[in-house]
């Protein structure tokens, strides 16, 4: 134990120098009270991933003293066959519904399978799937996965105007895999596990390659348990371009053990979902705790939907929604191997009924801290007998009375490119914190593909057009054709303010193979990634005693005063200089033409035999010796 | 006049420097920008070993086994023993097609039974001298012992001629009291001692079988056509997956103790079929999966049916759900255990003669098995739905085992009559059936990998400027070589070691053929290559040539001028 113990403290220690050294020591040096606050966050992660090995650790510890029930329990099954093995994995489904101060309306579905298993025990190999999907745990199990997320969005979260989502997501494609220690290749793994994905989710996840891949060193922590916090093993790339539709929908719900068949996700008619202002599916694999007191851990898969509907324009300006009118179809049952499937509807603007009502009424409300704020919900629990009434069906109605006022988002992002020409250019990137009083620190991350070259002397960062100068700076510039730039810098925000951060580049020339079929569209350039610890308005619940809605529970939280949120901006649009593709035969055709035409001048040159010849008299000339000759005189 | 020569004489003098620079004009665009233009635009093309390639495409296999014919007591009398031992090889040559040649060579050892081995062969039952004999000594991968006991050995039941153990031993009950020549003895037991060969280890039949890949179907008898088609091909490994399809979870909460069952009654075989491919298992349940077609209720049996005909529109949906395999590209054998829902229950499926088939399954060729299990007599009609059922393990994996092996290739014997063949017990397959199976297996990975290397060579051949990596030339190297290596250690009757090569000759050659450089569209056709390089061309060659053409007609017209000053 002892040994284990001084095993611990060392790995910790590496972990956190890699970490954070830069941003601690900076940190000492400012004056800002609150960027102890950063510290404290990474600090806080580290203390959980601390807590969380320490358990396993404890966990493994038992193991080794007695033989594990679980194995003596399937051996004796074995043998009879007729009892059954402890059903050791969950299914969990939940929509939340937020109608949006827009007159949008925010759904977010989550599906969360749980499955308390070891993918990673020593010389036993999980080939034996019941709600997991196999295909997701054959990955894991090939690549040595230890944390994956990808998501598929379509259109731009507006966070000035619908506030922040459950689960935050830039547009196109994302992906950040961390992988386990015991991968030696790295980069192999990740090049294979992007090409299976893009396999199993008819995504073009097979262009991430290694001019857009980079090892974030802070903004992607893991968010499940375990031990591994060095960047090494953990990869991200962002997919800007990537267009999603119906043929990604179809296989990611093909992961749900009741399929679109039953249960909310009945509800996902492609026709409706992708008639939206924004729909993100996701799909986040990782390792969490068994139990409240975290002995063992349990493989969590969760898989999430989330969409905008702008029912204003559509509904002809009436301000009102049903399931129906949503997506087409009503709920009529859960799926059945679910132990608990909720809907949940924000109900915190309208605790009297004033603003609009609900039909049918809800059973029960519910109250949920999330994202900085407490929260009203309504709650319909699907698995009670009473929630489709007598038509066997259930169809939420909401109807407005007045309009409604939103709460300004503490922090958000903007980002654009400035500057004219095709020879340079200068990225701006605002981060706004609306909090009054409050300033607090966000981490930002930039990846810039190689062709934008980043003058990163330009790099001015300004608050309140003072210079802010960055607590801790991490740039890898890139190399062409091989790898991007990345720039991750941890930024404190003065309250109330708009932090500017601006860089110039100047755009490289591509060769002519590199170009996309149609350049002239332009070039995306990812989301930055905004990371930050919030103050919050309101206690969060940090206690893991409580049954939580799955929509609150995804960034693990350790501290009451503050929450963790995501932000992404715009993707960028950037033109290169393009050439014009008839070129190089234009440019063969003219450069022969030229050479032949000297060749043959210098080839008449040297080959022609050249002669005097006397000059023919002229016409004058002839004239007058015709005259000369006809009068008798000498000819000239 | 004197100006006159001067100018003639310079005029010569110029006209001859500039055939001069004609011509070596002409000469360095020969000598230096034609060699300089083919360096620059060729592709770079390793060595491929053609000539050995070429022999292959003439397949010559031979294949030697042993036979050992071990006279117990009894069977022979004493001058006869004394000629014992001695050896006889004997050969069966077959002309397959053109390019294919088959030859067997079986060598026959006669020796009398050694005193342990009497000792063996007085266990009461046939069963328990199978297991002793197989005690005393192991006998090599690929060959075959034969044991003559007495005509009036208790050994084996009466009517039974010829009993097969679960190694690779057979005892053939001999004829009594023989006298004469060895010969006689030797040549009255040869058809005999040729239909246990045949049982026990290759036919003609298989091999021919095995050989599809390489000849025209139209060579090969429809039976052991039908069995080469129903088996996988020969792969370096195979993924087994065992489906439960639940179409009706809010009434069946099904069980399955998938775990055990692999434990208890799949794994023994894979075990033994080790040395043949790996094998990989795994299990999923998937919920509201139904099959493609809608049974229909039959009131003569008051149940829902499947016929034989709609069976084969039953897999497409399905096979939608199953889920490709993410972690390897070997062939997925899958089999799916149906239940089916509350309301279509029970189902049977029907043949093509309307009888309820016994076992309720079917299998697709290549494809895997498909076992429809009903569970409606398990619960009444007050039942609390969900009902909770087990399933019973046992019996579905009896089928699912039956169908693996047809699917793996484990071809099932048809002994001729007399023949008693001892069940394979635990393991699921004997020793000899092994055996049989090895040598179809590398008579087939022979056969494929040198197609596959054959026609790689033609393509290479034919289209003259894909690039050929050096890591290509390898794999082919390799490839050419185990498959030299393979076909030798057939011919020397080493058969594990044959199966070895073959396996690394048909991996090698699989990756040379599908590797992705190979794909690259980095060739352009040659006209058009020319045509970005006419306007350089034309320009240049057009003087060249007309120089050159114009220096010979004033060459032919000296000539005929000095013929005629001749004259």
């Amino acid at each position: 134990n002892l040994c284990t113990a001084a095993l611990l403290a060392a790995v910790l220690v590496c972990g956190l120098t890699c970490a954070s050294t830069a941003a601690a020591e900076e940190a000492i040096t400012e004056e800002y009270e609150s960027i102890s606050n950063a510290n404290e966050h990474v600090q806080a992660q580290d203390d959980y991933a601390r807590s969380q090995k320490r358990r396993e650790i404890t966990e493994h510890d038992d193991d080794q003293n007695e033989p594990p029930p679980s194995s003596s329990s399937s051996s004796s099954s074995s043998s009879s066959s007729s009892s059954s093995p402890p059903s050791k994995d969950y299914f969990k489904e939940e929509l939340v519904i937020r109608p949006l101060s827009s007159g949008d309306i925010y759904a977010s579905f989550q599906f969360q399978t749980r499955w308390d298993t070891d993918f990673f025990a020593p010389g036993k190999k999980v080939s034996h799937y019941r709600l997991f999907p196999k295909s997701l745990g054959q990955l894991m199990s090939k690549f040595s996965v230890r944390e994956m997320h990808v998501s598929f969005t379509q259109g731009y979260w507006r966070t000035m105007q619908w506030g922040q989502p459950f689960l935050p997501a830039p547009p196109g494609a994302e992906l950040w895999v961390w992988f386990q220690d015991s991968v030696a290749d790295v980069d192999g793994a990740w090049k294979e596990l992007t090409n299976v994905l893009s396999g199993i989710f008819c995504a073009s996840l097979n262009f991430i390659d290694s001019t857009n891949t980079v090892e974030p060193t802070a903004s992607f922590k893991p968010l499940g348990v375990g031990n591994v916090t060095h960047q090494r093993f953990l990869r991200y790339a962002v997919l800007p371009r990537e267009i999603v539709c119906t043929e990604n929908l179809t296989p990611w719900k093909k992961l749900l053990p009741c399929g679109s068949k039953a249960g909310l996700a009945v509800l996902m008619k492609s026709e409706k979902l992708f008639h939206s202002s924004f729909l993100s599916l996701a799909v986040h694999i990782r390792p969490v705790c068994q139990d409240w007191g975290c002995k063992g851990t349990a493989w969590e898969l969760r898989q999430t939907v989330n969409v905008v509907f702008d029912l204003h324009t559509t509904g002809q300006g009436k301000r009102e929604w049903s399931f129906f009118k949503m997506f087409s179809r009503t709920l009529t049952e859960a799926c059945p191997l679910a132990t608990s499937s909720k809907v949940y509807i924000d109900v915190t603007d309208n605790p009297q009924g004033e603003l609009f009502e609900l039909n049918p009424a809800a059973p029960s409300l519910t109250q949920a801290v999330v994202l900085g704020d407490r929260r009203t919900y309504a709650v319909y629990d699907l698995m009670a007998s009473g929630t489709f009434g007598l038509l066997r069906s259930l169809n939420v109605l909401l109807r407005w009375k007045t309009p409604v006022d939103m709460l300004r988002p503490l922090l958000h992002g903007e980002r654009y490119v400035a500057g004219y020409g095709l020879q340079t250019g200068e990225i701006h990137t605002l981060i706004y914190n609306n909090h009054p009083y409050r300033a607090f620190p966000v981490l930002l991350l930039d990846i810039v593909p190689w062709y934008l070259r980043l003058y990163i002397h330009t790099l001015t960062v300004t608050s309140k057009s003072r210079e802010n100068k960055p607590s801790y700076i991490h740039y890898q510039p890139s190399k062409d054709r091989l790898r991007p730039h990345l720039l991750e810098m941890l930024i404190q925000l003065p309250p109330n303010s708009v932090t500017e951060v601006t860089v110039q580049f100047e755009r490289a020339l591509l060769k002519w193979t590199e170009y996309t079929p149609d350049p002239n569209h332009g070039f995306y350039v990812g989301s930055s990634v905004i990371s930050a610890l919030v103050p919050s308005v309101v206690a969060m619940d940090t206690s893991y005693t409580l049954e939580h809605p799955l929509f609150s529970t995804f960034f693990p939280c350790k501290e009451e005063s503050s929450y963790f949120v995501r932000v992404y901006t715009e993707p960028l649009l950037v033109n290169l200089p393009t050439p014009d593709f008839s070129m190089p035969y234009n440019v063969i055709c003219l450069t022969c033409t030229v050479v032949a035409v000297g060749y043959g001048s210098l080839y008449n040159l040297l080959t022609r035999t050249f002669q005097v010849e006397e000059p023919s008299p002229g016409v004058v000339k002839r004239l007058a010796n015709m005259i000369r000759y006809l009068r008798g005189v000498p000819l000239l | 006049v004197l100006l006159n020569v001067l100018t003639c004489g310079l005029f010569v003098t110029e006209k001859l420097r500039g055939r001069y620079a004609a011509l070596s004009i002409a000469a360095v665009v020969i000598a230096v920008g034609i060699p300089l233009w083919w360096k620059t635009t060729e592709t770079y093309r390793a060595w491929l070993p053609y000539s050995h390639i070429n022999e292959l495409g003439s397949l010559q296999l031979q294949l030697s086994m042993e036979v050992e014919v071990v006279f117990s007591r009894g069977t022979l009398t004493p001058e006869q023993q004394k000629k014992v031992p001695l050896t006889q090889t004997r050969e069966q040559q077959h002309h397959v097609d053109e390019n294919t040649g088959l030859k067997y060579r079986y060598e026959m050892k006669y020796r009398t039974a050694t005193i342990m081995e009497e000792d063996a062969l007085r266990q009461p039952t046939a069963e328990e001298a199978d297991f002793s004999l197989y005690k005393l000594s192991e006998s090599p991968c690929g060959s075959v012992v034969v044991y003559v006991i007495p005509e009036t050995s208790v050994l084996l039941p009466e009517n039974i001629k010829v009993y097969v153990g679960q190694r690779r031993t057979a005892l053939l009950r001999g004829q009594v009291g023989q006298g004469g020549e060895l010969k006689a003895v030797l040549s009255a037991l040869d058809p005999e001692i040729e239909q246990v060969v045949r049982t026990m280890s290759f036919s003609h039949e298989d091999i021919m079988a095995a050989l599809s890949d390489r000849i025209r179907m139209g060579r090969l008898s429809k039976e052991s056509l039908a069995d080469s088609m129903r088996s996988f091909k020969s792969s370096p490994g195979y993924e087994i997956t065992f489906s439960l399809l639940n179409p009706d979870p809010q009434s069946h909460n099904l069980h399955w103790d998938i775990e055990g069952a692999i434990h208890t009654y799949i794994q023994p075989l894979l075990d033994k079929l080790a040395p043949v491919a790996n094998h990989s298992v795994d299990s999923q349940i998937l919920y509201y999966a139904v099959l493609g077609v809608n049974p229909r209720f039959d009131n003569s049996v008051s149940a829902f049916t499947l016929s034989a005909d709609s069976l084969a529109h039953v897999i497409n949906p399905v096979e939608a759900r199953l889920g490709s395999n993410a972690a390897s590209s070997n062939p997925v054998l899958n089999f799916l255990l149906f239940v089916p829902d509350a309301h279509h229950s029970p189902l049977f499926i029907q043949d093509h003669s309307k009888r309820v088939v016994d076992s309720n399954a079917f299998h697709s060729p290549r494809w895997g098995g498909i076992m429809v299990y009903n569970v409606n007599d398990r619960y009444g009609q007050e039942a609390e739905f969900p009902v909770h059922i087990d399933i019973d393990m046992a019996h579905v994996m009896g089928v699912f085992l039956a169908q693996l092996r047809l699917m793996l290739g484990v071809q099932s014997a048809h002994p001729p009559p007399g023949f008693l063949l001892q069940s394979p017990g635990s393991a699921g397959l004997t020793d000899w059936e092994l055996d049989r199976l090895q040598w179809s297996r590398t008579v087939e990975n022979v056969a494929t990998a040198s197609t596959s290397i054959t026609s790689l060579a033609q393509l290479l051949d034919q289209i003259g400027n894909i690039v050929i990596n050096d890591n290509i030339a390898q794999q082919v190297y390799n490839a050419v070589t185990s498959l030299q290596a393979a076909v030798a250690e057939l011919e020397a009757g080493n058969l594990a070691f044959a199966l070895q090569y073959s396996r690394e000759a048909i991996l090698a050659s699989e990756r040379a053929f599908f590797d992705p450089s190979l794909l690259h569209l980095l060739y352009f056709p040659d006209d058009q290559k020319f045509a970005i390089y006419i306007p350089l061309f034309l320009p240049m060659c057009v003087p060249i040539l007309l120089s050159l053409l114009k220096m010979a007609g004033e060459l032919r017209q000296r000539r005929k001028e000095q013929r005629a000053k001749r004259d």
